[in-house]
């Protein structure tokens, strides 16, 4: 049943990623760029999960642990960490994330419906699930990952 | 955006450069430059704006361009003398056409009895005969027959277009149309001209229309008529109502000549950029002013104060991507030579001779880059005489305005500031600074009073001052005023400046009455704070009976920021300097627990809060050890003071000023970002925000808290 969707005109390209245990995936379209870890200044009074701002070519980019959003324990960053540049309407952020892991092509009828059971942490950025050989992927929406749509916690 | 609200767009920027132009020319009149060449000037920025209105069928607009510019037009053909009131009138009418131009923008309306009535004194000028009782004259709707006439003449108009009448897209039917319009008209058309098919040009002109009007309307009316062709055509109108028999159309033979496309254009259309094709090319030289810095090219610029040379328009955003990127060059030239250093390589070795020649080089470059946004700070001035104008009249006072340093150049970002605080500083000047016209007499005076503004380059800052010779701050009605509105305490002992300094305390006014022109609930306090957001400062002095000046000393550029570069734990943070007054060591004696959280140290009599930086910023929750820590004295908005305490200074140095806000948000505490030259951001931290937060406990609440604080302070200053 997959396979005969494979290749329809509606198929997408998305970029899967490691979060600590999980896999995710989003629209290729939406990434910028893809650089190594770099240190970041950790900006006072900001939700755990942003990490800091880092300079990217002249501006400053805000970066989120991305693990942390997902409500998962904070990433321990090494040289081998990747942070994923993404367009969020006008804006653009950095995902802090293990490693980059596939690239993958998919309709809309291959995406699951995320089920009932999960948090409501998932349920606001999980779009769908995927499962790709065996394993599942989460196709994350990133309209709620920057915290400027939460009404302020500090 | 549509192309025609852009090309829209376009017409009125340049309606603002004509508008200045005008200005600048009339006032130079008024200064007693009446040559030819400043009057014909004058008229042509009011001819431009009237044609280019015309393309937009502005036609409010156009009636009282076209009626100035007949003034104006008597001006240069030496008809009308520039007496002094004359040109009064023309500033008159300068303010008013500025007036009609926003109107037709669509910002307000304009006040239509006030242009009737510079509409009228403008047609005196060049008509003593009419008299004021005669209004219905100088009504701009004079393309209509006047009824009120009844002799009806006979008008003989020959009306020969040439080719770049038909190039220019007119046509000669619409015209001969309006002309029936205005009358009865007979039109004959003289095609004796045309030759043989052969010879034709296509584009040539070879017809000549004769049209005989019967109308009341006047030889103006006819005129307007070919308003926007009169350079393409040859026109001839005469009046035969006396003596018809005396006509002959052979006479209107003479003159004609067969000219294909003048040279040059006379359109009116190419007028607009006359001025700019006018000056010479100076490109290179500004290149090569801008290559030494932007500071020291702003002040070449600034001496030269020569006319601006050959300028392009362009997008302000390309400008500012212009200035990231080389900013993040420099950025990483410094990162390279600190990898060369690593490596060890030898100091005298070619790879770091030449990394040092891109070191100047890249210097250079951000220099140049920075002076491309520096602006002379002309367009700001020129817009303030006509304050003083109005101001003066308001007041009933004689005023002169004196400015200078008009070339001085800033960044478009601080231009774009200054404005505001200065239009106050000048009404307050006028207002409050100068004496009455009996006063002055009084006092021996001229009755005339003076104001004077200047900006200049100070130690790369620019210093803007404005300065009236009025009778200074009268120092016991202020202190009396302080006193009463409860700002200082009763047996305050205060120096002469600190008196001065009273008036931009929250809540001052010194006027008793509250008048239209300062009185408007915002005083010296609101410049003082909007001086203090661009990273300046305000200072006064005043001489009783000699007067007062007010010194506004700004950066000069809002996109770079002098900072102290200072350490808490293990973050680096940016200080404005601006802000800081002093460094100092505090001793543990000299501080005191107020409560459970606020500390505050006694410096010279007085007593400062303590502001833990880590702490404000929720950094770290143990307290900074005040053994080693070092602390800034900082002052904030209003004047409020407060001692930050850091963990190290780590030297000085110049910011590009990064947003926050465009990719994430603004976070409180935090004014902006930049990035430093390891490539890594760093913060730079809001004063104000820092200040008054710690102030008020965390509850930022109305004025009257700050007035208090504030008069707490100012005893113990």
């Amino acid at each position: 049943m997959f396979d005969s969707l494979t290749g329809h005109q509606d198929a997408r390209e998305l970029i899967a990623f490691r979060v600590g245990v999980l896999e995710c995936c989003i629209d290729i379209m939406m990434v910028r760029e893809i650089r190594g870890w770099t240190p970041t200044t950790a900006l006072p009074k900001s939700p755990p999960y942003v990490r800091g701002v880092i300079n990217l070519r002249g501006a400053v980019l805000p970066v989120v642990d991305f693990a942390v959003r997902l409500g998962l324990p904070e990433t321990e960053t090494t040289e081998r960490n990747v942070i994923i540049v993404v367009q969020s309407g006008s804006q653009q952020i950095g995902l802090l994330v293990d490693a980059v892991s596939d690239i993958l092509t998919m309709t809309e009828a291959e995406i699951h419906p995320t089920p009932d059971v999960s948090s409501p942490m998932l349920k606001m950025f999980v779009r769908g699930l995927l499962s790709v050989d065996k394993r599942m992927i989460s196709l994350i929406s990133l309209e709620n990952v920057l915290p400027a749509l939460e009404p302020e916690a500090a | 955006m549509d192309p025609m609200a852009a090309i829209r767009q376009t017409f009125f920027q340049e309606c603002e450069e004509q508008l200045a132009e005008l200005e600048s020319g009339l006032s130079s009149m008024d200064g007693g430059a009446a040559d030819s060449e400043t009057v014909n000037a004058v008229f042509r920025a009011v001819h431009s704006i009237k044609g280019s209105a015309g393309i937009f069928a502005l036609d409010d607009l156009v009636k009282f361009a076209h009626v100035f510019e007949t003034t104006l037009d008597a001006v240069r053909s030496g008809r009308l003398a520039a007496t002094s009131e004359v040109i009064k009138v023309l500033l008159q009418a300068s303010d008013t056409l500025s007036d009609v131009v926003r109107a037709a923008r669509g910002d307000g309306p304009a006040d239509e009895a006030k242009t009737q009535k510079v509409v009228a004194e403008l047609t005196r000028l060049i008509s003593p005969g009419a008299s004021a009782s005669e209004p219905a004259a100088a009504k701009p709707a004079e393309a209509k027959p006047e009824p009120a006439m009844p002799a009806e003449k006979i008008w003989v108009i020959s009306f020969k277009p040439r080719a770049a009448l038909y190039a220019n897209a007119n046509e000669a039917l619409p015209l001969l149309r309006e002309l029936g319009r205005l009358g009865r008209t007979e039109v004959v058309l003289d095609d004796s001209a045309l030759p043989s098919l052969n010879e034709l040009d296509p584009e040539g002109a070879y017809f000549t229309w004769t049209v005989t009007l019967h109308s009341a309307c006047d030889e103006r009316a006819i005129r307007d008529v070919f308003e926007f062709v009169e350079d393409d055509c040859v026109l001839e109108i005469s009046d035969q109502t006396a003596d018809t028999a005396e006509f002959d159309p052979a006479d209107l033979g003479e003159g004609f000549e067969f000219e294909i496309y003048a040279p040059g254009g006379e359109g009116v259309e190419f007028e607009i950029y006359a001025p700019s094709i006018d000056e010479p090319a100076v490109m290179p030289a500004a290149v090569e002013q801008a290559a030494s810095g932007p500071v020291e090219a702003m002040a070449a610029k600034a001496e030269s104060g020569a006319p601006v040379g050959a300028t392009i328009r362009v997008d302000l955003d390309r400008v500012d991507r212009l200035i990231n990127l080389v900013g993040e060059l420099v950025i990483n030239e410094a990162m390279l030579s600190q990898r060369v250093l690593e490596a060890g390589i030898a100091r005298a070795s070619a790879v770091v001779v030449a990394l040092e020649e891109l070191e100047n080089l890249t210097r250079e470059i951000q220099d140049s880059v920075m002076a491309i946004r520096a602006q002379p700070v002309r367009s700001v001035f020129m817009r303030m005489p006509r304050l003083v104008r109005e101001v003066a009249a308001q007041t009933g006072k004689q005023v002169r305005l004196l400015t200078e340093g008009e070339g001085t150049e800033v960044d478009k970002t601080v231009i774009e500031r200054i404005a505001d605080p200065l239009t106050h500083m000048i009404r307050n000047a006028i207002d409050h600074g100068l004496e009455s016209p009996e006063d002055r007499a009084a006092a021996g005076k001229p009755l005339e009073g003076t104001v004077k503004l200047t900006a200049v380059h100070r130690s790369g800052r620019i210093v803007l001052e404005v300065a009236d010779d009025g009778g200074g701050i009268n120092r016991s009605r202020v202190k009396q005023k302080a006193i009463e509105k409860d700002l200082i305490s009763p047996d305050a002992q205060l120096t002469d400046n600190e008196i001065d300094n009273l008036i931009f305390l929250p809540g001052f006014s010194t006027a008793a009455t509250i008048s239209n022109i300062s009185g408007r609930g915002v005083g010296m306090d609101v410049v003082r704070q909007s001086v203090q957001a661009l990273g300046g400062r305000i200072s006064i002095t005043s001489v009783p009976g000699v007067g007062s000046t007010f010194s506004l000393s700004l950066p000069l550029t809002l996109a770079v920021l002098d900072g102290m570069v200072v350490r808490v734990g293990k973050h680096t943070l940016i200080v404005p300097l601006g802000a800081v007054i002093e460094t100092l060591k505090p001793k543990a004696e000299n501080v005191h627990a107020l409560d459970a959280q606020q500390r505050v140290l006694s410096l010279r009599g007085g007593y400062i809060p303590l502001i833990d930086v880590a702490g404000a910023l929720d950094y770290s929750d143990t307290p900074i050890d005040l053994a080693n820590a070092v602390a800034l004295l900082v002052e904030g908005e209003g004047g409020r003071r407060a001692v930050l305490l850091v963990d190290a200074i780590d030297g000085q140095r110049q910011v590009v000023i990064k947003s926050l806000e465009a990719n994430y948000r603004a976070v409180p505490g935090i004014a902006a970002a930049t990035v430093m030259g390891d490539g890594r951001v760093a913060l730079i931290l809001d004063i104000d925000n820092i200040v008054s937060v710690s102030r008020d406990g965390g509850r930022r609440t109305d004025g009257e808290a700050k007035e208090i604080s504030f008069k707490s302070e100012m005893t113990h200053v």
